[in-house]
């Protein structure tokens, strides 16, 4: 029963916390540019005024380009509902696994780039072209991540792993350090942050994700846009999930342990999303051709990872 | 070494690992400037590694080969490099031998090696010294693998410091090197870095450039 609440609560946290993580981070860079900046809770605003207005499509579109905002939005959602945020005591928890996961946003990115190319504009496909180029080089990463994880911990299922790190089952080991870094840089990839790419630009040569979808408005361009910030929660979970899964409620913790692991949460997010606002500020964008050394990069490291884990375990 | 426990050993290794990672970094650095911050924070990191040393094993002189990281090699050097680079006018970016991507592979597959060749050699080590050396091992090799794959003298230089680092780390693990060694090795370094300075004057003074391939037609038997 409590697994039951725990995986509804858990389904509505991470689409209603989303959008002020994303507000947070636009705020922390405005504040770090000398600006104001808007509220962290004008995302929400954003999402209302968009339902208002109408939903225009171009003449060209298919029917792939009405479908894909709510299937890229329906598949990460599904993935957030998988990685444990305040609790590990979730039905859908042992479901789904990592691989499960890369497949479920690897659909999400699919399904984006083919309404980036279904209406025909040219910055559609040079997007949709950037993102499986970005693609091709980030999901190696992330799977080699969660193998090492997995050699680590011995299950795939990120509960599990969560589980068996708040059990002291493992320590400060090499091969961790590796997998954390490795995991960051494949999730700067994925949600499209500086220096991969601008979330808040519309400039021609460097946009990647607003390119696809740029023909967008209304309810469509609010789901896709969505799906955005729940994919940036999403991986906020999943870092501080599996590098420090402290406060997180296991199961059998009553409402204390249960509000406990809820303010972790939002601590933690808190501190990753100001972190994120800081590093975007300081560092510049990548050129297109510099993403293959830098993914590159994380796939080595996590490849680095997994060697790691082999002599610690001749020791 | 029983009295060294488990966790001591995990954060050394850590530390370590960062010496290992800040080798990777500066073979992936393609602005010189660049090269030279993450030089100085691979040498940081070599301090705190000998300083976590000097605290676990209860070794005082270790503390001074931290000191000796921390003043020349994250400090002295580093900035050193910087007013010659600026001196000389030298052009800013990192010229390649082979592309970032494939140093980076070959870099990886030099750790692999480095663990092959250290684990059957230290079977009888005390077992956890082991990984330590192994990542020793790869900076020094990472530090070789960037001599080779960089034209420019300014870059070779930092891949040789780099390869000093890890054999003070290899040094500051095994417990057990004598002062006088650490001392010496630290005033040749800067030694090093005084003839390498002088060098660069010399080589761009003759030749007008730092790319050491250009130096290469000047070599009477390839002509």
């Amino acid at each position: 029963m409590t697994a039951i609440l725990g995986q509804i609560a858990q389904i509505f946290l991470v689409v209603a916390l989303a959008p002020l993580i994303t507000g947070w981070v636009r705020l922390v860079k405005s504040r770090l540019n000398g600006r104001i900046g808007a509220s962290p809770f004008q995302p929400y605003r954003d999402f209302y005024r968009l339902l208002q207005k109408e939903a225009v499509v171009a003449h060209s579109a298919s029917w792939v380009f009405r479908a894909a905002p709510y299937v890229t939005f329906a598949a990460v959602w599904l993935a957030a509902c998988i990685i444990p945020t305040f609790t590990t005591n979730m039905v859908l928890a042992p479901a789904a696994d990592l691989i499960a996961l890369v497949a479920l946003l690897g659909v999400a990115r699919f399904w984006t780039a083919l309404a980036g190319m279904d209406v025909g504009t040219s910055f559609g496909g040079l997007g949709a072209s950037r993102e499986m180029m970005i693609a091709s080089l980030a999901e190696p990463a992330m799977l080699m991540v969660s193998f090492s994880l997995s050699l680590i911990t011995g299950t795939t299922s990120p509960a599990q792993i969560i589980a068996f790190v708040l059990g002291g089952g493992v320590g400060i080991e090499v091969s961790l350090g590796l997998a954390l870094a490795a995991l960051i840089m494949v999730a700067i990839a994925e949600n499209g942050r500086i220096p991969i790419d601008n979330p808040a630009t519309h400039l021609e040569l460097t946009m990647v994700h607003e390119a696809m979808v740029l023909e967008y408005s209304g309810r469509h361009l609010a789901l896709m846009e969505g799906a955005g910030m729940v994919r940036l929660t999403l991986f906020m979970a999943l870092i501080s999930g599996i590098f420090a899964p402290w406060g997180m409620a296991q199961p059998g913790a009553g409402a204390l342990g249960v509000a406990l692991g809820l303010g972790a949460f939002l601590a933690k997010c808190f501190i990753l999303a100001t972190a994120l606002g800081f590093f975007e500020t300081v560092i510049a964008k990548m050129r297109v051709f510099r993403y293959a050394d830098f993914l590159g990069g994380a796939l080595l490291l996590g490849l680095l990872a997994t060697i790691f884990i082999y002599v610690s375990e001749a020791v | 070494m029983a009295d060294i426990s488990q966790f001591s050993y995990e954060v050394a290794h850590l530390i370590g690992a960062t010496v290992l990672m800040a080798g990777f970094q500066l073979l992936y650095q393609r602005r010189l400037f660049a090269v030279l911050n993450t030089f100085a924070f691979q040498a940081l990191a070599l301090a705190a590694a000998a300083a976590w040393q000097a605290h676990v094993q209860h070794a005082p002189h270790l503390y001074i080969t931290a000191a000796i990281a921390l003043v020349f090699k994250a400090m002295i050097v580093p900035f050193a490099l910087h007013w010659l680079v600026e001196k000389l006018g030298i052009h800013r970016s990192v010229e390649t031998a082979m592309s970032i991507g494939w140093t980076m592979t070959s870099g990886v597959a030099l750790v692999a090696l480095s663990i092959l060749l250290v684990l059957p050699v230290t079977a009888n080590a005390a077992a956890l010294t082991r990984e330590s050396l192994a990542l020793a091992m790869s900076v020094i090799l990472l530090g070789l693998l960037m001599m080779i794959t960089r034209h420019n003298a300014v870059t070779q230089v930092v891949g040789f410091m780099a390869l000093e680092n890890g054999l003070i780390l290899a040094a500051v693990s095994a417990k057990g090197m004598p002062l006088v060694v650490e001392i010496s090795i630290a005033f040749s370094v800067l030694v090093a870095m005084t003839l390498f300075g002088i060098f660069f004057f010399r080589i761009r003074e003759r030749f007008e450039t730092l790319d050491l391939n250009d130096l290469e037609t000047y070599r009477g038997d390839r002509q």
